[in-house]
């Protein structure tokens, strides 16, 4: 990155904070790193979405709704017959929603107790249970996804327990259904869940706890109508860490799922894979993606800056 | 008397070995503001927590009017407290606040917030309702604090060290307004606090603590005037410790031989003869010529403090004397270096158990 050389200020001594000339660059280099990382493939990715579909993949470089056309309308939008609605991608969409959201409360279910374990265990242990929720994140996501699946298969070895225990006489399919996308999103992502909930409650200040109990609220109230809302930015931040992820995630579902749980991640990735993909859908599917995901963090903005003023 | 409010019998608190309240037994008259006073580690919080509930006795009995409640969880005990902190709910508003403890009693929208407006106005925070803590200043919290813990209507209210985290006027102009506040609400006020002054001014009575131990409880005025050890004359303002040797005890009383070989008719326990010491308040002590008065000691130095002048002397025993004098910008005070008398007045020497 030519942006991240010498600055031509830089020859005139130590910088001095509000030294003007220096300022512009100092900043080049986190410029560099938006424009190249963020500004260029997002631009890529919607003028793609506008062009036309190339044969065997590829783009011709012609303006084009048709991607959009597909993801929404049954019938072509110039057609004879007036339009209608398109629902088969909506309903990956929907299904990715759900599972996404379900994936989301069964984190924030198992999180919240756990980051609240943590954050209540002495100074120095604490550190070492964090520690320790992160460890399962080096080893590479695909691999860990590929062990569930042999976890969990009819011959794997929680069905062979669960035959050897006598809890059940045939392997319980576990593979290729909603359960298994379910805990592959949920195994994937729950220190995400965790971390910032931790965090939040870490700061929490246990003295609220005994003021609502000394104040008559029970444990459950005090929980309710205390905690809660103290650690909420915390809990938020979780959820949008785990929600978001986990709609646009492919290898839980392609892995773990089968053909019944198509969900986002899988139908963008199906549109850039071999020769049969449509560069342009794809690229308007993730377009639609992204911007349902701008929509909940502008929500969460929203939030947070109510949360700011109070 | 009047009916006991807080009875606490040998009350005993482990943490893990530590001994923080070494069997505790007073009894806490209702109306009364009663303080708990010590130094940090004294036991003085760990027995108001007992109180509250936030912490469980390791042995003993607590008792509120009449009621045991050792086994009781707080929120279902009818005392509120005031953090030292505050501890108020970031997320709410003033009203709501004060509001919460009677919403947790069920009172309705309507009623509860009518009450809570009363409360704030009683302290003076009522255009403050629709604020959120973290805009109010350190005073306003605390009084929001106040009204909180006040808006339930408990019978006993637990002050934990309230005035600590306020600047010195604010803090002097708190202590006239909570005392009336306890006089005017005939609400049994445990107060506790490391400050010694403040002690003095609001309490009724005082419980004065030391390493989990009650040393002496009392009157302000018999505290600070008839201690009954070192720790509490020490603790209790300023005093001069004067190592003595005490005579044959007879009807209460025996010769106390000061250092320079004056002889006092003190009040003592039997067998309290040999090696004592007397605590002597500075401002008793009055100087005087050289050769007169039962101490004589040599002038150190004099410190300015504003209304007061403190003049340090030295016995010729080598212990030292504080000697207080009324700023009334005399003159005649002697140089450094000056043999000196010093006259005790009557009642100024107190024979203290170690």
């Amino acid at each position: 990155m030519a942006a991240a050389g010498p600055a031509p200020g830089a020859a005139r001594g130590p910088a001095v904070p509000g030294d003007r000339p220096l300022t512009l660059p100092l900043l080049l280099p986190a410029w560099a790193v938006i424009g190249v990382f963020l500004v260029v493939p997002v631009g890529l990715m919607v003028v793609y979405s506008f062009l036309t579909q190339g044969f065997r993949g590829g783009v011709i470089w012609e303006f084009s709704l048709a991607a959009y056309d597909r993801f929404f309308l049954d019938r072509g939008l110039f057609g004879d017959e007036p339009p209608r609605l398109e629902w088969t991608y909506i309903a990956v969409f929907w299904r990715s929603l759900w599972q996404a959201g379900l994936a989301t409360l069964t984190c924030l279910i198992v999180g919240f107790p756990t980051a609240w374990f943590i954050a209540t265990r002495p100074a120095r242990s604490r550190t070492a249970w964090a520690f320790l929720i992160t460890v399962p994140y080096w080893v590479n996501l695909l691999i860990r996804t590929v062990s569930l699946r042999f976890l969990i298969r009819d011959q794997g070895p929680v069905n062979q327990a669960l035959i050897a225990l006598g809890l059940t006489d045939a392997p319980i399919q576990m593979l290729n259904t909603d359960f298994a996308v379910q805990l592959g999103l949920f195994y994937s992502y729950l220190p995400f869940m965790v971390l910032p909930i931790y965090a939040a409650v870490e700061r929490y200040d246990f003295a609220l706890s005994e003021a609502a109990a000394d104040l008559g609220a029970s444990r459950w109230v005090a929980l309710r109508e205390v905690v809660i809302p103290s650690v909420r930015p915390g809990i938020v931040a979780g959820c949008l860490l785990v929600f978001i992820p986990s709609l646009g995630a492919f290898l839980a579902p392609d892995l773990l799922g089968g053909a019944k749980t198509y969900m986002i991640g899988s139908l963008i990735e199906d549109q850039f894979k071999g020769s049969l993909g449509n560069w342009p859908f794809g690229a308007a599917v993730s377009v639609i993606l992204l911007s349902m995901v701008l929509v909940a963090l502008l929500f969460y903005a929203r939030n947070q800056a109510r949360e700011g003023r109070a | 008397m009047a009916e006991a409010a807080v009875v606490v019998r040998d009350a005993v608190k482990l943490y893990g070995g530590v001994v923080a309240l070494d069997g505790v037994s007073l009894s806490i008259r209702d109306n009364e503001f009663f303080t708990l006073l010590g130094p940090s580690g004294c036991g003085k919080t760990t027995l108001l927590r007992l109180i509250a509930g936030f912490e469980r006795l390791t042995s003993g009995a607590i008792a509120l009017h009449g009621q045991d409640i050792a086994d009781l969880p707080p929120d279902r005990r009818p005392v509120n407290t005031v953090f030292q902190h505050y501890a108020l709910f970031p997320h709410m508003t003033v009203l709501d606040n004060v509001a919460f403890g009677l919403k947790m009693r069920g009172v309705g929208l309507a009623e509860r917030r009518r009450r809570a407006g009363e409360m704030l106005e009683m302290v003076h925070l009522s255009g403050f309702a629709g604020r959120f803590p973290a805009q109010l200043s350190g005073g306003q919290q605390q009084r929001v604090a106040l009204a909180r813990a006040l808006a339930p209507g408990p019978r006993v209210l637990l002050l934990d060290e309230p005035l600590s985290a306020l600047d010195l006027k604010l803090r002097q102009a708190m202590r006239v307004e909570l005392k009336t506040l306890q006089e005017e609400t005939g609400i049994t006020f445990i107060f506790v606090t490391h400050d010694q002054e403040e002690a003095l001014t609001m309490s009724d009575r005082i419980a004065v603590m030391s390493a989990g131990r009650l040393q002496q409880v009392g009157a302000p005025r018999e505290i600070y005037e008839e201690p009954v050890n070192r720790f509490v004359a020490d603790f209790i303002g300023e005093t001069n410790l004067v190592p003595v040797e005490v005579g044959a005890v007879a009807g209460g009383l025996a010769p106390v031989a000061l250092p320079g070989g004056a002889v006092l008719q003190l009040a003592a326990a039997p067998g309290s003869e040999g090696r004592h010491h007397v605590s002597i308040r500075p401002e008793r002590l009055r100087l005087a010529p050289s050769g007169a008065g039962q101490l004589s000691a040599r002038v150190e130095r004099i410190i300015y403090k504003g209304t007061d002048l403190q003049l340090v002397a030295r016995m010729a025993g080598g212990g030292e004397l504080h000697v207080r004098i009324q700023n009334t910008a005399r003159a005649d005070l002697p140089p450094p270096g000056a043999e000196v008398g010093l006259v005790l007045g009557e009642g100024a020497a107190r024979l203290l158990a170690d």
